[in-house]
């Protein structure tokens, strides 16, 4: 008999805490199963986010650090320069990397520190009970925006991977989604790139995830990803933001 | 051994590097920007890793990632910039993380002055960010002594895994004096069995984390972690007495007022003033035990603790002394360092009190 499909190893074989319909199983599993086929699961060395993915090292089954909220680039600035043939990766949410970790993720990027950032931007605060993140868009409504966001009192939502984009210091950046297993795969060759380029010694990585929150967002899952497609997708594009290889 | 001139803050990075420190974060701050100076040149060509991060908070975080991947780390800074470590300080103490914190203190509250001062005493020794914890508190009084503590300091953190501070004023960090490069024993360490450095064969992977959401385990950890405060306060425990045999009067003082009080005391002598000084050289574990037996003694009537703050080393010395015998104060702030004679004044007066 062949195997045609098997848990990566890359996981702890264990219970996730995460809601239904929620994209942070589907992405660290991508992440295991790319750091199993690069052989790296004895060197890899995660940094986990303040947020919903705080427990991530439970579930991963390589080495991981639990960071404070936002400081994650920072703590893995030091990881990998000084393990600087270990692959290195930050794990962070919207909360965390695009608002009180903005200085943190800015300036790594800026160094071109040659880590992989996986940013999982759901447009909201997930764990502390949905209130609205710099992400959040004009309307949606969050527990600290009830009439929904407005651009007069909040601003317009950051959107991440272009603004790091600008700096040579990132080589690569990529936005997808995990809604259906096209995007899913699309997602998987995102991650297994930035983790290549990486390792190639070319510069700083990221790819931003967009990602359904049901819970927080009051939907039912096929709600929330037609949600995420109709209205986040619309003003977060999908796609290569920027390649340094590309030709 | 031979001798050499070196300033506070090259001489506090240079022994942090022979002491094994690989990796320096830091960020520009007044009066202490001759460490992260040096390490930017001299950390590298010892083949370790400089970073000038864009913040305390980065540069903290910074010492956190190397120190939960196994490395020696340490990071500098001066009195406002400190207070922006203090998350760090406390995610390094909860996740038993060892590493170097160096505070150059400059006046405060607030940007304060740029001279040196004593301001941030209850910051250090109470731990200073969220939670509880303590940190072993290093307050060197010479540059000698900041080359000997900074190189101790290391494997103190190593010992328990737990931050430790190198509280220095703006003078230790200024100033230039002659040291000598000890041969230092450097003291049995634990291998870091712990790190997350890559799991290699492993038969688990390593999560540092302080995340321990369930009330009952967040305690259990809590206590753990005050087994190691109870070693360190038993083990860690240093002091200097000057002059104190056959002292009446003892000044209690730390850093550079240490100094001033010994020319004080010196000069009392010569008055008539049997005057000597008791210095604290851990500010935590803070020598309660010892400074309470002087405190018992019949012939010491009185203490006067010398600060560069408006009191705050003085709770601990009252703790400590608990009125047994009168103590009273003398400081300086904002960056003003007290001056021998103004000291002899408050000895004097304070002797006038109790003769």
């Amino acid at each position: 008999m062949t195997t045609i499909y098997q848990k990566t190893k890359g996981l702890q074989d264990t219970e996730l805490h995460y809601c239904p319909g929620c994209a942070h199983g589907i992405v660290h599993k991508l992440i295991g199963e790319i750091l199993e086929e690069m052989d790296a699961l004895g060197t890899a060395i995660g940094i986990c986010p303040v947020g919903c993915a705080v427990f991530a090292g439970n579930y991963f089954s390589f080495d991981t650090i639990e960071a404070a909220h936002g400081r994650a680039p920072a703590v893995a600035t030091a990881v990998k320069r000084t393990h600087p043939t270990q692959p290195v990766f930050t794990y962070q949410g919207d909360g965390d990397l695009a608002s009180i970790g903005a200085a943190e993720i800015v300036h790594a990027a800026m160094r071109g520190e040659k880590f992989t950032t996986i940013f999982i931007n759901n447009a909201i605060y997930g764990m502390t009970g949905g209130q609205m993140a710099p992400t959040t868009l004009i309307g949606q409504k969050a527990t600290t925006a009830p009439l929904g966001r407005t651009k007069e009192q909040a601003g317009m939502p950051i959107r991440v991977a272009e603004m790091l984009s600008t700096l040579d210091g990132c080589v690569y950046a990529e936005r997808v989604c995990v809604t259906d297993i096209p995007h899913l795969n699309k997602t998987k060759k995102a991650l297994k790139k930035a983790f290549q380029r990486q390792m190639a010694g070319d510069g700083f990585t990221f790819v931003e995830v967009l990602a359904a929150c049901p819970t927080n967002w009051g939907m039912e899952i096929d709600e929330a990803n037609q949600w995420l497609t109709e209205h986040m997708a619309a003003y977060y594009p999908l796609g290569v933001i920027k390649d340094t290889e590309a030709t | 051994m031979k001798r050499e001139i070196w300033k506070g803050s090259e001489a506090i990075a240079e022994a942090a590097i022979r002491a094994g420190c690989r990796c320096f974060f830091g960020y520009p701050i007044t009066p202490q920007n001759e460490i992260p100076e040096y390490m930017s040149l001299h950390m590298p060509q010892s083949g370790g890793v400089f970073v000038q991060a864009e913040s305390e908070l980065a540069a903290v975080n910074m010492v956190y990632g190397a120190a939960a991947s196994g490395v020696r780390a340490m990071t500098s800074s001066s009195s406002p910039g400190v207070s922006l470590k203090q998350e760090g300080i406390s995610y390094l103490a909860a996740c038993q993380l060892p590493a170097v914190v160096v505070n150059v203190m400059r006046g405060g509250p607030g940007l304060g002055s740029i001279q040196p001062a004593q301001g941030d005493y209850f910051q250090a020794t109470r731990g200073g960010g969220n939670g509880d914890y303590r940190t072993v508190v290093l307050a060197p009084a010479n540059i000698q002594e900041a080359v000997d503590l900074t190189q101790e300091a290391f494997d103190i953190a190593d010992q328990y895994r737990n931050p430790v501070v190198l509280l220095a004023d703006g003078l230790i960090g200024q100033m230039m004096e002659p040291i000598v490069w000890k041969e230092r024993t450097p003291r049995p360490l634990p291998e870091k069995t712990w790190a997350a450095c890559g799991r290699g064969d492993r038969d688990h992977n390593n999560f540092i984390t302080s995340l321990l959401i369930d009330a009952p385990s967040c305690e259990a950890h809590n206590l753990e972690l005050h087994k190691k405060v109870l070693e360190m306060e038993k083990n860690e425990c240093r002091w200097e007495e000057i002059l104190l045999e056959d002292a009446e009067m003892v000044l209690v003082a730390y850093g550079t007022p240490s100094r001033v009080a010994q020319t004080a005391a010196e000069n009392l002598r010569k008055q008539g003033i049997k005057a000597g000084v008791f210095r604290p050289i851990t500010l935590w574990p803070y020598p309660y035990a010892r400074l309470r037996e002087i405190a018992a003694l019949d012939r010491v009537k009185v203490f006067l603790t010398v600060e560069m703050s408006l009191g705050q080393m003085l709770d601990d010395v009252n703790l400590a002394v608990a009125e047994r015998k009168p103590v009273k104060f003398y400081g300086r702030c904002g960056g003003k360092i007290p001056g021998v004679s103004e000291v002899e004044r408050a000895a004097q007066e304070a002797w006038k009190e109790v003769k």
